[in-house]
């Protein structure tokens, strides 16, 4: 059975993926819209910095924000400067990690369901007295839905999938950094497998139903290949 | 009747748009040119979709762009009514909703209740109200669009090339409804197309523009019986006159319609006494005689006067006639304009075979 350390590492696990989702959306709608509709040469550039942890190796990019996020680095800095104190091995550091982790299975979704709206559904809204604003709020977004469930299911099962960044900047503090993979991994260093079992059949079964509502109630469900 | 200046310059990488225009402020006008003039980039100026680098456009005392003092209204500030080639209608909306879509965020016009179904009625569409825009066909979805516009109480409609997208049944479907609101709008509108009959049928003023420069601009009859411009030339060549519908004789089967101080007789036309009309005459079916022939099936005999005759192509000419006040176009062989020795102010006899009614 799942013990109450177990309980504990899903209940942070799942506060973690939340916050990060939330957070992922505020970021990336803006940056996805931006990176839809944009003749800027910078796009590029951009596209390829927000897919980077597509392919890189989760512990780099962790050792790159450990070092960011240290007392000499330009993160730890700013938020000694904030009175933050410093962000590795805490729940923040772990937040912010996370965002960067999923950002792209969030922009790229988002940025699909963006580029599949017409300039001209754009133009007509603005024949229609329709400012920026409000065409994004009442047409682009209405439009965009599944590429939003898309976003945000894939961000949050990401994020909960996520190990080796945690372990590099995380750590393995019960309560505050310790998610569900990392109690998994202790598990089986302890040589406990029943404990291990238990927990691995969640994620398992948490994933799987997500999936499946993903591919069946979606029309257009998202290619892993495409997103890679 | 005043008019509304407008000046563009806008340049692309392998394109420049260069126009200075007097629009008329009532009335269709046409801007007419193949794909490539210009002509829905100059209806984009005009709406603020794209923005001229150096433009004036000004209606009803509101200054749209004014690039000199660097004044530019952004599309959605501009009290114009836009009806794009695809419908463009929301997909997840319904079609109130669609209609409903411009009226929540319009604040300079209120249309009354009686004028709302009014509208809805003239463009056919009451029955459609609560339909998805996937369950349209295209001339439905294009038919909602007008009405979409048309709601908002515009200053100008602009109008590019609407019916493009559709087959050629659903243009005789929806062109009706589009002669209906011609008659009926008092508003400027500007229609872009590529299509000859679309021109005939509704051009009031056109607008005919080349490589992104307006060619010639005028009158639709004094621009489709010019001898410079290509319309007077080929096969379709053809004369449009506006009319009225003055009585009707039942028994033959036929309709007469006055035509300024002129009349002709056409197949019975099932409208009323009074309602106005517009008939076009193709320059191959009208024949000349030099004197009143007599003994003649043709019922449409006139007396005119010879303007020009100029050569065309494979031993045709055109010969341009004054038919009272109107002018008219006739093609006939360059043999027999030489055998009736037809020249500039020669009094003759017009005989028009056939006329077709656009309504």
């Amino acid at each position: 059975m799942l013990s109450p350390a177990d309980l504990e590492t899903l209940w942070l696990t799942f506060k973690v993926a939340s916050l990060s989702t939330f957070i992922l959306l505020l970021i990336g709608t803006p940056l996805a819209w931006w990176l839809a509709r944009t003749p800027s040469p910078a796009k590029g550039f951009l596209n390829a910095l927000v897919s980077l942890p597509l392919v890189l190796p989760p512990t780099v990019l962790g050792f790159y924000l450990l070092i960011l996020m240290g007392p000499q680095g330009a993160l730890g800095k700013l938020s000694h400067f904030l009175g933050l104190g410093t962000l590795s091995f805490t729940f923040t550091g772990l937040v912010i990690a996370s965002v960067l982790y999923s950002m792209p299975f969030v922009v790229q979704p988002l940025q699909t369901a963006f580029n599949n709206i017409a300039q001209q559904t754009l133009e007509a809204a603005a024949t229609l007295r329709a400012n920026p604003l409000n065409t994004f709020f009442s047409v682009v977004l209405p439009l965009s839905r599944p590429g939003f469930l898309t976003a945000s299911i894939l961000g949050f099962t990401h994020t909960v999938g996520e190990f080796g960044v945690v372990l590099m900047i995380g750590g393995n503090i019960p309560d505050k950094t310790r998610v569900v993979s990392v109690q998994i991994y202790n598990h089986v260093e302890a040589l406990e497998y029943g404990q291990a079992h238990w927990l691995a059949a969640c994620l398992l079964g948490f994933s799987f139903t997500v999936l499946v509502i993903l591919y069946t109630v979606l029309k257009t469900p998202p290619q892993i290949q495409q997103l890679k | 009747m005043s008019s509304l200046p407008a000046r563009f310059k806008l340049a692309y990488k392998n394109f420049v748009l260069d126009i200075d225009l007097q629009l008329p402020s009532t009335g269709v006008t046409v801007l007419f040119g193949s794909s490539g003039s210009g002509k829905t980039t100059l209806l984009r100026c005009i709406a603020g979709l794209e923005q001229a680098s150096s433009g004036y456009f000004a209606i009803n005392g509101q200054c749209w762009q004014d690039s000199a003092k660097s004044i530019f209204i952004p599309t959605h500030q501009r009290n114009l009514g836009y009806v794009f080639q695809e419908a463009n209608l929301f997909p997840h909306l319904s079609v109130q909703g669609n209609l409903q879509f411009g009226l929540k965020r319009q604040t300079q016009q209120t249309i009354s209740a009686t004028e709302y179904a009014e509208l809805i009625a003239l463009l056919g569409i009451d029955h459609l109200l609560n339909r998805h825009p996937d369950r349209l066909s295209g001339g439905e979805k294009q038919r909602v669009a007008i009405a979409r516009a048309l709601l908002l109480k515009p200053d100008l409609l602009l109008m590019d090339e609407p019916l493009a997208a559709l087959d050629e049944q659903r243009k005789q479907e929806i062109l009706p409804y589009l002669i209906q609101l011609h008659q009926h709008l008092s508003i400027p509108v500007i229609y872009v197309t590529h299509a000859r009959q679309e021109v005939a049928q509704l051009a009031d003023t056109l607008v005919l523009m080349e490589a992104g420069k307006v060619l010639a601009s005028g009158n639709l009859t004094e621009l489709f019986n010019r001898v410079d411009l290509s319309f007077a030339k080929d096969k379709a060549a053809s004369s449009v006159w506006q009319g009225t519908l003055i009585s009707h004789e039942t028994n033959y089967h036929l309709s007469c319609v006055a035509i300024a101080d002129q009349q002709l007789s056409l197949p019975l036309i099932n409208a009323a006494i009074g309602t106005p009309l517009r008939i076009q005459i193709y320059a191959r079916d009208v024949s000349i005689t030099l004197t009143a022939p007599t003994a003649t099936s043709i019922l449409n005999i006139l007396p005119a006067v010879v303007k020009a005759v100029n050569p065309t192509s494979n031993g045709q000419c055109s010969v341009h006639l004054q038919v009272g006040t109107q002018s008219l176009l006739a093609h006939i062989t360059q043999k027999s304009a030489q055998q009736l020795n037809l020249t500039a102010d020669l009094a003759v006899y017009v005989q028009i075979k056939g006329t077709s009614l656009l309504g």
